[in-house]
């Protein structure tokens, strides 16, 4: 496997080529998620060998797969729940980073109680016509296509009456908000659904099966954005068709520079560079400060030895009891000690940041630090993955009840209709 | 010592009055708008707190233009801008500057200086650390030279609280007798100020460099470190009683949040989860209230407990705080991560609080020592 890749990217990279042409070689020869079964233009491979497939694409100077919530969480979803014809249609796309994608689950009313979205499907003779509100769209902006979760019968209990579509973002009937991040960026967005069309056919998994499809994506989403995964592919080119990135030449995005926000492959990465910051300025001498790097490697470390454990069990069809949740919690935790331990080591330098790139020069010219950008920047984003892709107190709960069998709290929501369950104002 | 833990009439009285002062002029679309302002304080509100409130005076000794009141009333001050994240110098001129004066001997100085600081004309802040970010006597470097017919000041501070707007700027230096106070006034000969952009944007730093530049003598040369820690430890329990109004604030939206908001058919708060983290943010709000509280008093009394206290308050407050500000926004969600929801500012005031005059570790430390552990 590991020389399959080498040879072929021997074979096949040239920073000449465009973004699109190169993701279309990736992509077609299966390299982009070779995650993804073997229908579904991957190769079956388990995390591990991805990460090293990853890793390897780095280290040759490649561009990395298109990235973005396409293939993270669609392309997977589709592999396993859509048709023949949609894996055709939607993966090649987001494999060759063509279209876009974002993920319409989230509602004003309905966060970590998803299924209690409220946003309506009524088909009208060939098309389903949409209307509510989504929220915390990351991506929004620039998607060509949204994973939708909408109520196409609201009389029979919440987890029943949903169904996940693929939505076409480009309509009349769809406005698209930026929503400022504390961060100061606007990533997320809100998603506006006013008599938006999507044809007959276009649902993923079947009517009424949309809560067991979201799961999919949800499972997915906790894997990907856990603890312990391998390193980011080199350069950061941005999928789809309104990023304007694809026309572009893929050598131009391996300067290395960070771009969006951090993700959890930089996170682990981070923890070897404290270590730098702690010698550079003397910390690293103060017994507290060595105790918190070692906590911090420690961490990072046995989330990647649980993988590892993972993918042994896997092979006698056997997981490694809440992994996903497990793997997220981690991811959290270790995001929180980085910020604070990253910010104790910076001090009063910690306290100053750029919201923007006057002010970054500024910085950079007047209280010099090659860390102190990248730790503040991970610190505001740091509140953010205990929230996104099911709170730190859900992946309790699941933990709680689905893997370790306790009692759920009581509550009626699963058996009366969806119409008649209290709901926010 | 015998402490009355209640507060006066008198001093529930002003609390009010300040309350009712920065809810007029200082709502938080007020605060927002001044942050992103590069000055980032209305004049105007400023000179008014000093003339009309009398906040800038209260603990000034009435011979230097002040009214004579003690740390207790400034304390209730302190609580209520950490409340409300006024965008005011306040801690910058009462909790550094003034106290750096009023720790000194120089009468002469006081009679200048403070009255204008008093009646709200002037802003002041203490410029102390340099690059290095730290705040104890051996990192203080910058070097203030006698030549004959007076000082001057070679070197930069670094992380100087509103030293963009300071009128009148206590440096602390090094001669070749020791550590020694000096003031410097805004627009001196070789003075260059460049404001460093802030994470918490309620509260503006700047970056100082001292080229030959003029300086008076605050107090005696080589004598200043005793005055400086002491104002040092007067400015933390200052800013611990900021970090209670502030951390009460993100436990009140909590609780106010998880009354309210329904997932799952129900409130929130209505799970263990979410009930047992306000509970935990209370405990920590009230235990911080002690700490801060119980300082203000010795502070008051000018106790040789204050050193003690000092760090034990500061360390235990700043990290309250921030573990409110954190969970505030766990327990909002996605939306307590908007911009425009108001839980990042506390977040980041809490956090820039914590970092800043010493971070928790440090003044466990420091405790430790002056503990004799
Ligand atoms: C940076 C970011 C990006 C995001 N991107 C997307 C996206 O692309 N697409 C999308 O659809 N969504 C996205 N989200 C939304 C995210 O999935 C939701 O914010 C999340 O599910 C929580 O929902 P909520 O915000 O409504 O909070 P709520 O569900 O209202 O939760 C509020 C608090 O109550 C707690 N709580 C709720 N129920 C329980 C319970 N049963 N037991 C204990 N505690 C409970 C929560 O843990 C939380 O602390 C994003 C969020 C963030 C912050």
């Amino acid at each position: 496997m590991a020389d399959d890749i080498e040879s072929w990217l021997k074979k096949n990279w040239d920073p000449d080529l465009t973004v699109r042409e190169w993701w279309e070689k990736l992509g077609l020869a299966g390299w982009s998620a070779p995650n993804l079964p073997i229908d579904s233009f991957g190769k079956g491979y388990s995390r591990e060998e991805t990460v090293h497939v990853q890793n390897a694409i780095a280290a040759h100077g490649a561009l990395g797969a298109p990235g973005g919530l396409g293939l993270l969480l669609a392309a997977p979803t589709i592999a396993v729940h859509g048709t023949k014809d949609q894996k055709e249609e939607y993966i090649r796309d987001i494999v060759c980073g063509k279209k876009a994608w974002c993920q319409l689950f989230s509602e004003p009313g309905a966060g970590s109680d998803l299924a209690g979205l409220t946003t309506r499907a009524v088909l009208d003779g060939e098309e389903w016509v949409i209307n509510g509100q989504k929220v915390w769209t990351s991506g929004g902006q620039i998607a060509d296509l949204g994973m939708l979760l909408a109520r196409s019968d609201p009389e029979v209990p919440k987890h029943q009456g949903i169904t996940y579509f693929a939505i076409e973002m480009d309509q009349e009937g769809i406005e698209v908000r930026p929503l400022r991040e504390m961060t100061g960026r606007a990533i997320f967005n809100e998603v506006f659904l006013t008599d938006a069309k999507i044809p007959k056919g276009n649902d993923i998994g079947g009517l009424g099966e949309g809560w067991k499809v979201a799961n999919s994506t949800l499972s997915f989403e906790r894997a990907g954005l856990g603890a312990g995964g391998g390193s980011q592919a080199g350069g950061l080119a941005l999928p789809g068709t309104k990023a304007l990135d694809l026309d572009k030449r893929a050598g131009d995005f391996l300067t290395g520079s960070v771009r969006g926000e951090p993700g959890p492959s930089m996170i682990a990465q981070t923890t070897g560079m404290l270590i730098e910051l702690a010698k550079s300025n003397g910390k690293v001498n103060s017994p507290l400060v060595r105790q918190a790097l070692a906590e911090l490697h420690t961490l990072n470390e046995i989330a990647r030895y649980t993988n590892l454990r993972q993918k042994a069990l896997k092979v006698s069809g056997l997981d490694v009891p809440g992994i996903g949740n497990i793997a997220k919690l981690s991811m959290s935790d270790i995001l929180r000690k980085t910020r604070d331990l990253g910010l104790e080591l910076l001090g009063p330098r910690g306290t100053v940041h750029a919201y923007d790139k006057d002010a970054r020069k500024v910085l950079d010219e007047v209280v010099p630090n090659a860390f102190a950008t990248i730790i503040t920047e991970l610190s505001l984003f740091a509140q953010g993955p205990s929230i996104y892709g099911g709170t730190d107190e859900i992946q309790h709960n699941i933990i709680g009840e689905r893997v370790l069998g306790l009692p759920k709290e009581p509550n009626n929501d699963k058996t009366m209709p969806f119409s008649s369950l209290p709901k926010n104002a | 010592m015998n402490l009355n833990f209640a507060f006066s009439e008198e001093q529930e009285e002003l609390r009010k009055s300040i309350k009712r002062f920065l809810d007029d002029k200082s709502p938080i679309s007020e605060v927002r708008r001044l942050m992103e302002t590069s000055d980032g304080y209305e004049k105007s509100v400023w000179e008014q707190m000093g003339s009309q409130l009398g906040l800038q005076g209260l603990a000034i000794p009435e011979e230097f233009g002040g009214s004579g009141f003690s740390y207790v009333e400034l304390l209730v001050v302190f609580e209520e801008l950490g409340r409300s994240l006024a965008c005011v110098p306040y801690f910058s001129t009462i909790a550094l500057a003034a106290n750096a004066l009023l720790t000194t001997n120089d009468d002469a100085a006081k009679k200048e200086y403070l009255p204008k600081i008093a009646s709200g004309e002037s802003i002041a802040t203490l410029a102390l650390s340099e690059d290095s970010g730290r705040f104890d006597e051996e990192s203080i470097t910058l070097r203030g030279k006698n030549n004959g017919s007076g000082y001057t000041l070679n070197g930069s501070k670094c992380f100087v609280i509103d030293g963009h707007i300071a009128d009148l700027i206590l440096v602390a230096g090094r001669t070749d007798k020791g550590v020694t106070l000096f003031a410097v006034e805004k627009g001196a000969t070789g003075l260059e100020t460049i404001q460093l952009s802030t994470m918490d944007q309620t509260r503006k730093q700047a970056r100082l460099t001292f080229s030959d530049t003029p300086a008076r003598l605050i107090g005696d040369e080589g004598a200043a470190w005793p005055g400086l820690s002491k104002t040092l430890d007067l400015a933390a329990v200052a800013l611990s009683a900021e970090q209670v109004g502030g951390a009460q604030v993100c436990l009140d939206t909590s609780v106010e949040y998880a009354k309210n908001r329904i997932q799952f058919g129900r409130p929130i708060g209505s799970f263990q989860a979410i009930k047992h983290k306000c509970a935990d943010m209370l405990l920590q709000v009230e235990s911080a209230r002690s700490a801060s509280y119980y300082g203000s008093w010795i502070a008051a009394e000018d106790s040789d407990e204050l050193p003690v206290v000092a760090c034990l308050a500061k360390a235990y407050c700043s990290e309250a705080f921030f573990h409110c500000a954190a969970e505030n926004i766990q327990i909002h969600g996605g939306i307590g991560f908007t911009w425009e929801h108001d839980a990042h500012l506390y977040f980041k005031r809490a956090k820039s609080s914590e970092l800043m005059l010493g971070d928790p570790s440090y003044h466990r430390e420091l405790l430790a020592q002056r503990l004799g552990i």
